[in-house]
């Protein structure tokens, strides 16, 4: 049936590798992601490996495609994805790409580094020109070049005063952090005061800082002082202030003269663009290799982890690889050997082993979403029954059952129908947000939830909280109303009445598809819906039980068990039907045998059943049908029997097999071989304890996880009264308005409405019906056959999307 | 209001089921996924028909009908029918 019934036949291989071809063999498996690996030197330390030095070469060349990274991003360049996957590149290549990768990071770093200086020189002289510039307003009169005309400002020193004071007027110019300027005024102020005259101007245009980078409004200051020491002092605050200060001449020609010098550096400064240029062809070159030298130094790193994992036979000069390998690949395996391999000289051989193989299950992507609800709860033991194919249909249904409404079930169909076709837009596949991830993976999943929901929303007849009569109903209230005679006047007084299945031409026969629509009009609707749904919850709980029940027998079969199907199949089956099934068919006959007619003295099924246990009975709870009482008696004694033969039977068996004279047969997974006296008592000690602990989580287990069914019946209650709420409590609310201003009140309404149906209803509602399904599954349905004890084939590959 | 039978239901969903369930598992190509499809054909007119089965069989012999308030009763009545 392919794999998916049961997980494929595994079997451990071993591989024997020439040294020369045994890089390239790996590097195939890898390419086709086969095998799973096994360690063979798992007490040898990382540092002591055969490949160790390889290994490191591939970390140093992933540091520097770091480092290139980093450079990449600094500059703004995203690095594209690599478009097809490159094989892991041989030897010579890789010393290639290490001494390109080298070349390229050492150019990038001398490069970076002339231009980061080159631009450090420019802002210098610029800044130097600012602040000779600037200055040139509070010590001249006749303007500068860069100053604007018209300034009319009588400046702050006046020249002519220059000749009449005995100490010569120094200055100190230089640029200060804004942030510090009053701070620097004031202490200023306090060292040297009166001493000096300092002016603060803003930078005309803002400039980089060069600690942090970002564009800063510098603040030029021009402080002229008298005295040596004044000078001193200021020059040492200003250090402290981490001020640059540049040297201002004071004659009027000398700082004309620094100006045009400046100004002729500047011009000099071109070859700063040639600079740039040249780091943007770098980062282009760097930005082409880059991902492709990733994708191969990742594989090449990958291989030689696996190949440290092989032993090295010196006999016979070759590597010893063990390997988890799918018996349905062997010849692929013999192929890649053969493709990787310059002679031909490696080869596969299988070994026989008895550790339990790691389970693989093959799935496409409609599957794999229903696998992984499976796995969550374990992963398949060897070669033991997969619970997945049925879960596929069984899943959506019991949700559906605890979900069922037309039109919230369209409304999650069409939300899943647009994820499946537009499953491969690039936008959907690589969303980062985790939920929207979750949703996207289970689309098919929803799909089919959402399938089912419109299903059982016709059966339940619920669209939105409203029944359609899709059939005209069945009841009829004229005729009841002509019976009865009830007219208008008897209406008024009377304000609920009951209409009687007994009375002729009422009742016409059940609704064909589904709950009739009279009864979502009914005041009592609950007492019909109610004692439905808890049948129908029963009903399908047995019949997902004991269908759980049937799959062990696959179990049993596959395993060569064949005395569990008599020692531990059959006592369940008897055990399961004799009791539950027996009220699965008093549940049918009293459907199909009473009708209004014997309605007051219907029997009641619940105490029918707890009688059945007490052994007792009820005088006024009549039997169902003639000699019920013994059939019942014979059913719980034979119930009871099969507990013994389940406690009992197996470990029993197994202990008179190991007296017997020991034949030559297969022995299966699982099976017991005591070899002394006292190995055969413990190990039936073992075996009978755990018979035990089965046969109670059995005959414990069909009660109350019967019981535990019932809540399909409390879910599809609680998902019906939900929808019936929020109808008649805001949707209807804005119907009754009927003018026009009742139809845009509707709007509105509608919102409110909407929003709620999706983030009560659907959201909430469906979550809770998916994590009820699912316990339904692991609990109730997988307990009954599933072991779950199994490890997942994880095969070496290299896969696309851990790449990035 | 109107009579319904219980025969003509039964036998067309019956039969619709059994089609689905077992005459269109002969029809599936051949193909590595023909045991999956073949399992859901199956599961699926299984749990469909017997959901359906239960909710007729609910319906079939009532034991008591439909508590209406005399509103409904009157529209019912008067209007519809």
């Amino acid at each position: 049936m392919g794999s998916l019934f049961r997980s494929e036949e595994v079997c451990l291989a071993q591989l024997f590798l020439q040294s020369a071809s045994a890089y390239s063999c790996i590097s195939e498996l890898g390419e086709r992601g086969l095998l799973e690996f096994r360690d063979l030197n798992p007490k040898v330390s990382p540092f002591q490996r055969r490949f160790v030095g390889e290994v490191r070469r591939c970390e140093e060349m992933e540091k520097t495609f770091t480092f290139l990274q980093q450079e990449l991003r600094a500059a703004g360049r995203l690095p594209a994805p690599c478009p097809e996957s490159p094989r892991a590149p041989a030897a010579r290549e890789a010393l290639r790409v290490q001494e390109q990768s080298e070349q390229l990071a050492q150019e990038l770093r001398e490069v970076s580094r002339s231009r980061s200086s080159l631009r450090d020189r420019l802002r210098d002289l610029r800044q130097h020109l600012h602040v000779l510039r600037e200055g040139q307003r509070f010590t001249s009169l006749p303007v500068g070049p860069g100053v604007p005309a018209g300034l009319g400002r009588e400046p702050i020193l006046d020249p002519s005063l220059h000749h009449h004071l005995d100490r010569k007027i120094n200055f100190v110019a230089g640029v200060i952090h804004p942030w510090r300027v009053t701070a620097f005024e004031r202490l200023l102020w306090r060292a040297c005061r009166g001493y000096l005259v300092a002016s603060f101007v803003e930078m005309p245009e803002p400039m980089e800082d060069p600690a942090t980078g970002e564009s800063i409004t510098w603040v030029i200051f021009l402080i002229s002082y008298w005295g040596e020491q004044i000078g001193q002092k200021i020059r040492k605050i200003s250090n402290c202030f981490h001020c640059q200060v540049y040297g201002y001449p004071e004659s009027e020609a000398s700082r004309t003269e620094a100006i045009t010098r400046l100004h002729g550096q500047i011009q000099e400064l071109s070859t700063l663009e040639e600079t740039e240029k040249y780091l943007a062809e770098v980062l282009d070159k760097v930005a082409q290799v880059l991902p492709t030298w990733r994708v191969q130094v990742q594989k090449m790193k990958a291989i030689y982890l696996v190949l440290n994992q092989c032993s090295f036979d010196v006999t016979k000069k070759c590597l010893i690889a063990e390997v988890w390998c799918p018996v349905r690949d062997l010849t692929q395996v013999q192929d890649a050997l053969r493709q990787g391999s310059v002679s031909g000289s490696c080869f596969v051989q299988r070994v026989p082993t008895t550790e339990s193989p790691p389970t693989l299950i093959r799935t496409n992507k409609f599957t794999a979403g229903f696998q992984s609800i499976v796995d969550a709860y374990g992963v398949a033991s060897y070669q033991e029954v997969n619970p997945a194919p049925y879960a596929i249909i069984t899943f959506p249904f019991i949700f559906a059952i605890m979900f069922g409404d037309v039109g919230h079930g369209l409304l999650m169909f069409l939300f899943a129908l647009w994820m499946v076709l537009y499953e491969d837009s690039p936008r959907l596949r690589q969303g980062t947000n985790e939920i929207w991830l979750t949703f996207f993976e289970g689309r098919y999943l929803i799909l089919l939830m959402g399938a089912f929901s419109i299903y059982t929303g016709f059966i339940y007849n619920e669209c939105f909280s409203k029944a359609t009569a899709i059939f005209p109903s069945a009841w009829s209230v004229a005729t009841m109303a002509n019976h009865s005679s009830w007219s208008s006047a008897y209406l008024a007084t009377h304000p609920s009445l009951t209409l009687d299945p007994n009375v002729t031409g009422v009742f016409q026969g059940p609704y064909p598809f589904g709950i009739d629509p009279i009864w979502s009009l009914a005041t009592n609707h609950l007492n019909f819906l109610n004692s439905f749904k808890m049948k129908m919850s029963v009903v399908l709980g047995i019949v997902h039980m004991g269908f759980g029940v049937m799959l062990g027998v696959f179990n049993h079969v596959h395993f060569q068990q064949r005395h569990r199907l008599v020692l531990e199949f059959l006592p369940e089956m008897i055990f399961l039907l004799a009791l539950f099934g027996y009220l699965v068919f008093l549940i049918f006959y009293k459907w199909i045998k009473f009708s209004a007619a014997d309605s007051r003295v219907a029997p009641s099924i619940l105490i029918h059943f707890i009688d059945m246990f007490l052994f007792t009975s009820n005088a006024e709870n009549l039997p169902l049908y003639p000699g019920q009482v013994p059939v019942q008696m014979v059913l719980v004694v034979l119930a009871l029997a099969s507990v013994p033969v389940l406690l009992l039977g197996t470990p029993l068996y197994q202990w008179c097999r190991q007296r017997a004279p020991r034949t030559v047969r297969p022995r299966a997974v699982g099976g017991f071989m005591g070899i002394t006296r006292r190995g055969i008592q413990h190990d039936f000690a073992e075996i009978f304890m755990h018979q035990a602990i089965h046969t109670i989580e059995y005959c414990l287990g069909c009660v109350s996880n019967t019981a535990s069914y019932l809540r399909l019946w409390a879910l599809s209650l609680a998902h019906a009264q939900l929808s019936e709420v929020l109808w008649s409590m805001v949707m209807r609310n804005g119907f009754v308005g009927l003018s026009y201003v009742g139809g845009v009140v509707l709007v509105p309404v509608f919102a409110a409405f909407a929003v709620l149906t999706v983030a009560i209803l659907l959201v909430m509602e469906g979550l809770s019906a998916f994590l009820h399904a699912l316990r339904l599954h692991w609990v109730e349905f997988q307990n009954k056959f599933y072991v779950g004890a199994g490890y997942k084939l994880c095969p070496f590959a290299f896969a696309p999307d851990t790449w990035e | 209001m109107t009579a319904h039978s219980f025969a003509l239901p039964l036998v067309l969903f019956s039969a619709f089921c059994r089609l689905v369930g077992i005459a269109a598992p002969w029809f599936v190509p051949k193909g590595p996924n023909r045991g999956v499809i073949i399992t859901m054909l199956v599961t699926t007119a299984v749990c469909c028909y017997l959901f359906w089965l239960i909710a007729i069989l609910a319906q079939a012999n009532p034991l008591f009908g439909p508590q209406l308030k005399n509103e409904t009763i009157w529209y019912v009545r008067f209007l519809w029918e």
